[in-house]
């Protein structure tokens, strides 16, 4: 279970640009759930997920999975409970290492690492059979740079990247937003199987309520840097976009923005 | 140019193929621009000559000066990665600091090594004159560190340690250390440059505090002169390139320095050194705005 208490996150303190991005943020997350997060812009989205992955640090408040605290490890020494996927399919790979080398790479999350030789024989034929599945010919480009790839196949080789290895928590950054909506689709469909697949906990990150509602086992919605609402199991069946805004409304007692009807889209 | 000087030229090419490994090392795959060389370079001369007339063996006093130089090179990291000083700056100050060290290890500006044992005394009995021993021995001890270079970075730390410099955010998130790779690919880096140094005294015959000056261009002409002849797709190539690449320029220099109707003398190796790594750095650029100059049409 990740359970995260009190915590606050402040960017450019004591600056005249002090800003709360997380305002103490209580949320756990059962085993096996999948969790969508959806909110405007600067409603702590990106933060929630960047404190669970390390890459920002709570000014106050602790973070547990299973029990274990991580609040003040840093990314990459909790790499092996945590696994990523970033919104830039750029960011989630290494364009100058071949294909194999990135899922070499990916091997190597939460293993001590050797001066063994990153690649065999063994290692290329779990490589070949994870692509295949992909259905995008990459197994027969094993040895092809990174760089060589659209967007969407470097997504779909992070998302593979992601979960060779066992992880606590998957996380996934608006991995589809870069992406046309065709690609967008089938990255989503791939995440979906595999997570279901290794039943995997997960928290994703969207700027669309349609997929927030599609996609997962439990919506929250932050704002401000709250979370004002959190709908799962019954309540959050047969939940339409309409629904979700209205409940919005009624949860934050403020007439819609400009800002959160974009969110409808 | 003449048999001696061609092979002298090999000669130094071969050593300076080693400063090319280790800066390939720090600027190609870490993204890390250090000039630390400047100073690892004499560091690991003065090292090894100081003991070598101390009476020490020459192979230990090349080993003992490869340590010497990976501690150069962790100091550049550390000033870098744990005080975030800006990485120019940081290897700038290990630098003009290494200056005085390698003063007070040699205890004068230079030490000769002329009638001492080196690496090189056993292979001189033989039959075959110095000029072409020389060559050969350092050959294969090139071969050697190339060999070791590439396995290291194919194995698991090799990667990571490419994958820091290629992106350390994704590194990160894949549980790479990326702090601590920096800190060893920086001691690997100047380790090379230092055995380097050590082996140019030991030929030269002599150690000198100010034969680092310039060290880290010739490296870096090295690396990017490989790049321009030949494809660096893989690991290996691009080890090789290095080293083909210092071999190249040594030749070039050489050349440039014995055709008498250039009228350059060796006070001029400096500035033949810049405008060979300013042509190198240029020229692939040019060849491609020109390419789109010619076919670009009238439209």
């Amino acid at each position: 279970m990740i359970s995260l208490r009190e915590i606050v996150v402040t960017f450019s303190k004591g600056t005249p640009l002090e800003t709360l991005a997380l305002r103490s943020v209580d949320l756990d997350i059962n085993k096996g759930e999948f969790v969508t997060v959806i909110g405007s812009n600067g409603a702590g989205k990106s933060t929630l997920l960047n404190i669970l992955s390390g890459e920002a640090l709570a000014d106050s408040g602790h973070l547990f999975i299973d029990n274990e605290e991580l609040t003040r490890r840093s990314t990459h020494a909790r790499a092996g409970l945590v696994a990523r996927v970033f919104q830039d399919p750029l960011a989630g790979t290494c364009e100058q290492l071949t294909i194999e080398e990135n899922l070499a790479l990916a091997c190597g999350r939460g293993r001590r690492r050797t001066l063994s030789q990153a690649l065999n024989g063994k290692l290329r034929n779990r490589f070949k059979e994870q692509l295949e599945r992909l259905g995008l010919g990459l197994e027969d480009r094993l040895g092809d740079q990174m760089g060589l790839l659209s967007g969407g196949q470097r997504q779909a080789v992070s998302l593979l990247m992601a979960t060779l290895q066992p992880a606590k928590i998957l996380l996934l950054d608006e991995h589809t937003a870069a992406l046309d909506p065709k690609t967008a689709a089938f990255v989503l469909d791939l995440s979906r199987e595999i997570i279901e697949e290794q039943t995997l906990t997960t928290l994703m990150v969207t700027h669309s309520m349609r997929q927030a509602l599609d996609v997962g086992s439990r919506t929250i919605m932050m704002h401000q840097g709250r979370i004002v609402f959190d709908v799962t199991g019954k309540d959050r069946e047969g939940l339409d976009v309409p629904d979700l805004l209205a409940l919005f409304e009624k949860r934050q007692g403020e007439s819609l923005t400009d800002d959160s009807l974009l969110l409808s889209g | 140019m003449n048999q001696i000087a061609f092979l002298g030229a090999i000669e130094s090419g071969l050593i300076f193929g080693l400063v090319a490994f280790g800066v390939f090392l720090s600027f190609r795959i870490l993204q890390f621009p250090d000039l630390t060389v400047d100073g690892s370079f004499p560091l690991g001369a003065a090292v090894s000559a100081t003991m070598i007339v101390s009476g020490f063996d020459p192979w230990l006093s090349t080993f003992v000066a490869a340590i010497a130089g990976a501690g150069a090179g962790l100091i550049t990291a550390w000033l870098n990665v744990r005080l975030k000083i800006l990485h120019l700056l940081a290897s700038i100050l290990t630098m003009i600091a290494l200056y005085s060290i390698n003063l007070r290890i040699m205890g004068r500006p230079n030490v000769a090594l002329l009638g001492e044992q080196t690496v090189l005394t056993p292979f001189e009995v033989g039959a075959l004159p110095y000029y072409i021993t020389t060559p050969l021995v350092f050959s294969v001890i090139v071969l050697i560190i190339l060999v070791a270079l590439v396995a290291f970075l194919y194995s698991e730390i090799g990667l990571s340690m490419r994958a820091t410099g290629a992106n350390p955010r994704m590194a990160r998130a894949h549980g790479i250390n990326t702090g601590r790779m920096i800190l060893l690919g920086m001691a690997i880096s100047n380790a090379l440059v230092a055995i380097a140094g050590s082996l140019f005294a030991q030929s030269q015959g002599s150690a000198d505090v100010t034969m680092g000056v310039g060290v880290i261009v010739i490296g870096l002409a090295s690396v990017i002169g490989g790049e321009a002849v030949m494809s660096t797709r893989t690991m290996l190539l691009a080890i090789v390139a290095c080293l083909i690449g210092a071999i190249l320029y040594r030749l070039a220099i050489a050349t440039a320095l014995n055709l008498d109707m250039l009228g350059l003398k060796s006070q001029d190796l400096n500035l033949v050194t810049a405008v060979l790594v300013t042509a190198a750095i240029v020229f692939p650029g040019m060849k491609r705005s020109l390419t789109g100059v010619f076919t670009r049409g009238d439209s």
